[in-house]
């Protein structure tokens, strides 16, 4: 019964809430371990949170905050990907504080959805919610990727917004590259040839 | 990260245009991102909005998102409105749709009667 395709598109779900929430700052990590063959998502807001009852709710389909819809969907549905995919999921609140949640997935598990357009999703939600900052966080193993909108803004100002065509065209060719670099083998052997130099001597 | 000093070319570049042109924001668009939005392909649908302003170079318009708008069974849902006119509120609008929406309602500024919803 999933309807995401994409952990991106869970991401991106639980991203939204945070902006419901009022953030105005979210950090997305996502961590990828080799050895450990594990996935870590955390998505943390600076939103509103929730009380206890809330909390104990919110990973029940049936339970929303808004009146336009009347089933809550996006939790659930989290939690339910990462417990398929013997992971575990988590979501602590403070009210006032904001909301941390944590999804974890066995790297390699079958039934682990892909991460999908990471790079499309990130650039959707930046240029969409020009109000609220994020710090993107990506780490494979011992690489790693950060986009903080903060950097960029600091330079750009508030007059250059994040959809003027030059500056989607650095934000895509950004997000692509820093997170291709992340999975490419050109790197791998890049980071392995010194040691065999050295061992050779 | 294509290097931050990049980015203040950019920046200035842009200013340089707005002097000129000096033109604000044309039109907006707004795109649907709920739960049920996300889950009908909004994100791919936004992703290749993005990527026509890109390419075309459209400066002045600015495209942002809303949560669920109780029209869950046309998502994903893109609203457009152009300088003053009425919002006009789409459905069923996936990537393949995006390049003649573009053309006709934010280039031509016609909208395209027949993928309005309300």
């Amino acid at each position: 019964m999933t309807i995401f395709r994409e952990l991106s598109q869970h991401i991106l779900d639980i991203a939204e809430n945070g902006v419901t929430a009022g953030a105005t700052l979210l950090h997305i990590d996502i961590y990828e371990e080799t050895p450990a063959d594990r996935l870590t998502i955390t998505v943390q807001d600076n939103g509103k949170g929730m009380d206890e009852s809330m909390l104990r709710l919110v990973t029940s389909p049936w339970v929303t905050t808004r009146a336009t819809r009347p089933v809550g969907l996006g939790i659930p549905f989290l939690k339910q990907a990462a417990e398929m995919c013997a992971g575990r999921f988590e979501i602590r609140s403070q009210v006032g504080k904001g909301t941390t949640v944590v999804a974890e997935f066995r790297r390699s598990h079958i039934d682990r959805p892909p991460l999908g357009d990471l790079a499309g999703t990130i650039l959707c939600f930046i240029v969409g919610y020009p109000q609220v900052d994020v710090v993107y966080h990506h780490r494979v193993d011992a690489r790693e990727f950060t986009l903080d909108t903060r950097e960029i803004r600091a330079i750009l100002g508030e007059e250059v917004p994040f959809s003027d065509p030059e500056v989607l065209h650095f934000l895509r060719h950004t997000l692509e590259t820093g997170i291709g670099e992340l999975y490419s083998q050109q790197a791998i052997v890049e980071e392995v040839s010194p040691v065999k130099k050295e061992d050779k001597e | 990260m294509k290097s931050l000093a990049e980015l203040q070319k950019i920046k200035e570049r842009a200013l340089q245009r707005k002097r000129l042109g000096g033109q604000n924001a044309r039109a907006r668009i707004i795109v649907g991102m709920g739960t049920c939005g996300i889950a009908a392909g909004a994100r791919d649908t936004m992703t290749a909005i993005l990527k026509e302003l890109e390419q075309r170079h459209i400066e002045d318009v600015i495209v942002t998102q809303t949560g669920c708008i109780g029209l869950c069974e046309y998502e994903p849902i893109v609203q457009v409105q152009v300088g003053s006119e009425e919002l006009v509120t789409y459905g069923k609008i996936d990537t393949a749709r995006v390049p003649e929406l573009i053309t006709k309602h934010i280039q031509g500024g016609e909208p395209v009667a027949e993928w309005i919803v309300k």
